[in-house]
């Protein structure tokens, strides 16, 4: 009897199994695929039949819905040029300060003794399960009287603090397992610690420096909370998910909303094709919090 | 090949040898500090300063129109902000839909996680192609997610309300629909609170890829002894998993519920622009903004800020307490 029970198990989750596979597919796939679609489509055509999404080819060439959004305000599109570059400078920026200050902390708890260390470090990582909102109240206060607020410095200031921990705490992992003794030899060979780290540590950590770069560049590029709170005032400094966000209104399409969403998808999909390996491992490693 | 050395050269030296040590070891602490004060300084002037300045700000009464004369010396003894914001009559609604989200949104993700990850556990092939698609979900912008289910779920010419008319049903507006009465074979109805739903909905949908992640890893590093011994003594499937592979990502999952349930209780974004925190979907963290953007109350929404960050510390320290075990205990 028991027998035949196994036999039967086997069979119907093997079933199951591939049932659960191509509902998985669907679920994450089918949402992306209706974005594209409907980004192409007239909204006109969708209001008076919603069953057909899916564009024509001449539709799809015209690219007309994607001329609107990137178009100038003043030539009567909504401008997403000027976003792609405020997204752009923003997320760059903050890659550059947080891998700067991060790979210096980052190397400094792992391999150097100095009083207080765990303390600092574990601090940095406690910011990570903080409430958000609780952070920005004080900043919006803050920067509101420093004149921050209304600028990009801010915006990559505050980035560079919320991407801080994450990157600490990858890189410090990865710096762990690089064996101790390559860098005892450069410093038998004379070079100096801060030699170590740009000769011997960063080139082996090659690989995590660059999972942690892609990262944060994802991390500030889809960052939403901040950029409201900081910068919707100034239309000219708007990044790509303010503008995205401040596009759901009652007078503009929902089909130019659809094309806005894909332009902000795009470079992150990209950066998650050409670095899926990385990717997954550094995520598991690092619990990037989403 | 050493030389035989005297004793006393041999002290002498290790005497030397210590020295030189400690006198590196202090160059090595004085190098470590240098190194990590740039995250210090930004962490002490954008967390930690900020959150002794909301602390201040808590017991203050600072509006958004008088913000530039706010300073953080400013405080009064005065609970005034705490009164106000727990004494609003949505407090505790608005606690309790957190609570509901927070709670039903990490169980579903790490569940839905955790049946991907069984599912894709044994190799075909392409699974490396499913296994960078399921990811999709979580590595999307969060503004694009939000706004493809919105319009998914559009109750005019959404996708899904075209299915559901074409299957015989009425259009359902999902994200606008604070309660819901379902006929149960016409006998008796019960309401759900649909908006709520439809927003668990997207953060199991959202979040399950991260759950799904840390379950595989944990499924692949599995020895595979027990397994096989449970299957020689002719455990079926069902058995096995169930008394071998649940009991050992019990661990992985203890973590994932944390994790995820810090992070969900702290979530802002999903909520409010899935629906602006209508139709009973109000979440505390939709709330703080509201104080200071919508009413312009900059204390009391510090207060609230503060609200949240006790809850939390308490929930958490209560799950840590009763219902966290790790590999040690387990």
């Amino acid at each position: 009897m028991s027998v035949s029970r196994a036999v039967l198990e086997e069979r119907v989750f093997g079933v199951l199994k591939w049932i659960s596979i191509i509902f998985f597919i669907i679920i994450c796939l089918f949402p992306l695929v209706y974005m594209v679609a409907l980004s192409f489509k007239p909204i006109q055509e969708l209001l008076i039949n919603p069953g057909q999404w899916w564009p024509t080819l001449e539709q799809v060439l015209s690219f007309e819905t994607y001329r609107v959004v990137l178009r100038p305000v003043t030539e009567g599109g909504f401008g997403f040029l000027t976003f792609i570059r405020n997204s752009t400078i923003v997320a760059i920026s903050t890659v550059v300060l947080t891998l700067g200050v991060g790979i210096l902390a980052a190397y400094s708890v792992a391999r150097l003794n100095f009083f207080g260390k765990r303390t600092i470090s574990f601090g940095i990582l406690m910011i990570y399960l903080f409430p958000v909102v609780v952070l920005a109240i004080p900043l919006f206060v803050m920067f509101s009287r420093i004149g921050l607020r209304g600028s990009l410095y801010g915006l990559i200031l505050v980035y560079l603090a919320s991407t801080l921990p994450v990157a600490l705490y990858m890189l410090r992992n990865y710096f762990y397992a690089i064996p101790v003794e390559l860098e005892e030899a450069g410093m038998v060979d004379g070079l100096t610690r801060l030699g170590v780290i740009r000769r011997i540590t960063i080139p082996l950590a090659a690989p995590a420096i660059a999972a942690v770069a892609l990262y944060v560049f994802m991390i500030a590029w889809n960052e939403f909370l901040y950029a409201l709170l900081f910068i919707l005032e100034r239309r000219d400094l708007w990044t790509l998910s303010l503008g995205v966000q401040q596009l759901d209104g009652q007078e503009v399409p929902k089909t130019v909303l659809m094309a806005g969403s894909v332009i902000i998808s795009i470079p992150v999909i990209f950066l998650f094709f050409i670095a899926e390996r990385f990717l997954t491992e550094g995520l598991t490693a690092g619990g990037v919090k989403g | 090949m050493t030389q035989l050395q005297a004793p006393e050269t041999i002290e002498a030296e290790r005497k030397k040898r210590r020295r030189r040590k400690t006198g590196m070891a202090r160059r090595e602490s004085r190098l470590g500090v240098t190194l990590i004060l740039p995250a210090v300084l930004v962490v002490g002037l954008l967390v930690i300063f900020p959150l002794i300045w909301n602390f201040a700000l808590s017991f203050q009464q600072a509006r958004l129109i008088n913000i530039r004369e706010v300073s953080i010396f400013g405080f009064e003894p005065t609970l005034q902000n705490y009164e106000t914001v727990i004494g609003t009559r949505d407090f505790w609604p608005v606690l309790r839909t957190t609570l509901i989200y927070t709670i039903g949104g990490t169980i579903l993700s790490i569940l839905m996680g955790l049946w991907a990850a069984l599912s894709l556990q044994k190799a075909f092939r392409g699974r490396a192609w499913v296994r960078g698609l399921v990811l999709f979900p979580y590595v999307v912008p969060v503004i694009a997610a939000a706004f493809v289910w919105k319009i998914m779920l559009n109750p005019t010419f959404g996708i899904v309300n075209v299915w559901l008319e074409r299957l015989g049903f009425n259009s359902v507006d999902f994200l606008n629909t604070r309660s819901y009465d379902i006929s149960v074979f016409g006998i008796f109805t019960i309401s759900v609170p649909l908006a709520l739903l439809t927003v668990i909905a997207f953060e199991a949908w959202r979040y399950f890829p991260f759950a799904f992640l840390f379950i595989l890893a944990a499924l692949l590093s599995l020895p595979k002894d027990v397994e096989e011994a449970a299957f020689v003594d002719g455990a079926t499937l069902s058995q096995r998993f169930w008394y071998v592979t649940l009991p050992a990502l019990r661990p992985v999952i203890a973590v994932l519920f944390l994790l995820r349930f810090i992070w969900t209780f702290n979530k802002f974004d999903d909520v409010f622009l899935l629906t602006g925190g209508g139709a009973g979907t109000r979440v505390i963290t939709v709330k703080v903004i509201d104080w200071l953007t919508g009413r312009g109350n900059v204390g009391a929404a510090a207060a609230l800020g503060i609200v949240l960050a006790v809850i939390l510390i308490v929930l958490v320290i209560i799950y840590l307490k009763f219902f966290y075990t790790d590999e040690e205990t387990a």
